[in-house]
């Protein structure tokens, strides 16, 4: 699959977004969240992460003008879901951010930080199932794939809040604990997410495509249908540097994984240098998150390749 | 909407015979030729005269070469379009409503007016079906000629699909798929109509049908030249050969 640059630059931007929104809200609940100023920036931040991935998302479209249709299907699709469920966070992580950014003194915070949490996972979740849900790409149409998202969210979401808390002067013990164990669970999720994906060889022949070739036959292209790549080759059948796919690999568990792991480590054993190591861990985890969500694009084959010289997909 | 609907009172679809498509892209020119005028107009190309040309069509014709087990080969002329499946996700996937499928006769359409070209029906689409116009900034797909089929302004053996009119060797048939008396049901009954990537589960209403056995014959045997055995006639040619050849 074509990996569009908006796309990427929307799930992992939004993808922060939500996960810091989401523990910085779980933070406030459990009362470590330390008010004021810091609050306020945190929710802007992300906030701010969230709405530049989700203007991000709609420059790949070709009437961005029209949006505000697509909140209407939700029923059926989760491209649907998503807006609807974005939209809806909005409402109670706006008012939070409002209500630190007056300093009033209100009894209601810890339910709409709650609502902001659930509104978060629910998000991001449906950004998953968007491609989850796509039987056509065998990649994608993996359990996993939502879970990856909520993860990496998850992982770079603390990371960004154990930033922020370090930067003013707040990095509390539990911040280590929780950027670790988030790091490591999605690290977990995502190496067990490739296994399964090289494991599957796919179910789908050109000869199933076809019909043709008949029992143990085969298939093969022999005149194209058209001079030149058409839309559907060049949107499903991208394989530019594929081959430099497994080098890719190695860098993303580097840099969004093993980097921010051995950062966030040291924190813990040396918390003098907390706000420098959690801006390497950040760093790194950004580029190597954007290098994950390129390959999810890059490494997905889909069907209707079959018609195009693929044999299996 | 784009949730599908239970059953749809027809099923409108077309049958290509594969045994008889002989290649000539007269379909997918016709339908090109209609169809950039007509409900899914415009179909833009880019750079048609140039080295790079690209463009929206809804209809494209793959030649494939088919060896059986037994290793006969064959050329078959392979006409791909949208199959206007019973349940497809193309429809499912649509945040807008924009793509939708007709109670009524079970055509698969995209409103051009509502459509934001998010593309996602396409990676839907495991046959590639739906073809993304850049300059519209909306998807394409076939249409069944929609504004052929029941227009009373042109000539009765005219509301047909573009396609089927243009073919030259009747390899393309339009008709109700629902109906198990259709002049379609009944070829695709006799000749063991199938559908493509039938595993997949979007159940095609177009079907294909296909090439004739007693079509895919063993290419003749050739005779192998006698392998060389040395004797002095072939010296001697050598001889010459290599005199001549200095």
């Amino acid at each position: 699959m074509h990996p569009a640059y908006s796309v990427i630059v929307f799930t992992t931007s939004s993808g922060a977004g939500y996960g810091l929104l989401f523990w910085l809200s779980l933070a406030h609940m459990a009362g470590r969240l330390p008010g004021g100023v810091m609050a306020f920036v945190a929710i802007t931040l992300a906030l701010a992460l969230i709405t530049a991935g989700l203007v991000s998302s709609t420059l790949h479209l070709g009437h961005p003008e029209r949006a505000i249709g697509a909140f209407s299907q939700w029923r059926s699709s989760w491209l649907s879901r998503e807006g609807v469920a974005a939209v809806a966070t909005y409402i109670p992580a706006g008012l939070l951010g409002l209500i630190w950014l007056v300093g009033a003194e209100v009894g209601f915070t810890n339910i709409l930080a709650m609502l902001s949490a659930i509104g978060a996972v629910a998000t991001v979740y449906c950004t998953g199932m968007i491609y989850g849900s796509l039987r056509t790409i065998r990649q994608w149409n993996k359990g996993l794939t939502p879970v990856v998202y909520l993860a990496l969210a998850g992982a770079t979401g603390s990371l960004l809040l154990a930033l922020l808390m370090s930067f003013f002067g707040a990095a509390a013990a539990w911040l280590g604990a929780l950027t670790l164990v988030s790091l490591v669970v999605a690290g977990a999720i995502k190496l067990a997410y490739w296994r399964q994906i090289d494991a599957d060889p796919g179910q789908y022949t050109a000869e199933m495509a076809t019909g043709l070739g008949g029992q143990g036959g085969s298939v093969v292209p022999l005149d194209p249908p058209h001079t030149k790549p058409n839309f559907v080759m060049r949107e499903m059948g991208y394989q530019v540097a594929r081959k430099h796919a497994a080098r890719l690999r190695r860098l993303s568990i580097i840099t969004l994984f093993v980097v921010p792991i051995g950062a966030v480590t040291m924190v813990i054993l040396a918390p003098g240098a907390a706000s420098m190591l959690y801006l390497i861990a950040t760093l790194a985890a950004a580029w190597g998150v954007a290098t994950e969500r390129w390959l999810f694009f890059a490494d997905a084959d889909h069907v209707s390749q079959l018609f195009y010289g693929a044999t299996r997909a | 909407m784009t949730c599908l609907p239970k059953k749809t009172d027809k099923k409108l679809g077309l049958v290509i015979d594969l045994d008889i498509c002989v290649g000539c892209q007269a379909c997918a020119t016709s339908c090109k030729e209609w169809n950039t005028s007509g409900y899914s107009a415009p179909l833009s190309d880019h750079d048609p005269y140039g080295a790079d040309p690209s463009g929206a069509w809804l209809n494209r014709i793959h030649s494939f070469e088919a060896t059986s087990a037994e290793g006969l080969a064959k050329t078959v002329h392979f006409p791909r379009s949208c199959l206007h499946c019973e349940e497809p996700d193309c429809v499912t996937v649509c945040p807008t409503g924009a793509s939708y499928k007709r109670e009524e006769d079970g055509i698969v359409l995209v409103n051009p007016d509502t459509c934001i070209g998010c593309k996602l029906c396409s990676w839907a689409c495991p046959y590639g079906a739906r073809e993304y116009d850049y300059d519209d900034g909306v998807m394409k797909k076939c249409t069944l000629c929609v504004d052929r089929i029941y227009n009373e302004n042109i000539p009765e053996e005219d509301r047909v699909p573009s396609c089927v009119r243009a073919c030259p060797t009747g390899a393309r048939a339009f008709g109700d798929l629902g109906d198990p008396n259709s002049e379609v049901s009944q070829s695709v009954a006799e000749r063991d109509g199938f559908n493509l990537l039938d595993e997949f589960g979007y159940k095609p209403v177009n079907k294909y049908l296909p090439p004739r056995i007693n079509s895919v014959q063993a290419a003749p045997a050739v005779e192998e030249p006698a392998a060389p055995d040395g004797s002095r006639l072939e010296k001697l040619f050598a001889w010459a050969d290599k005199a001549l050849s200095r």
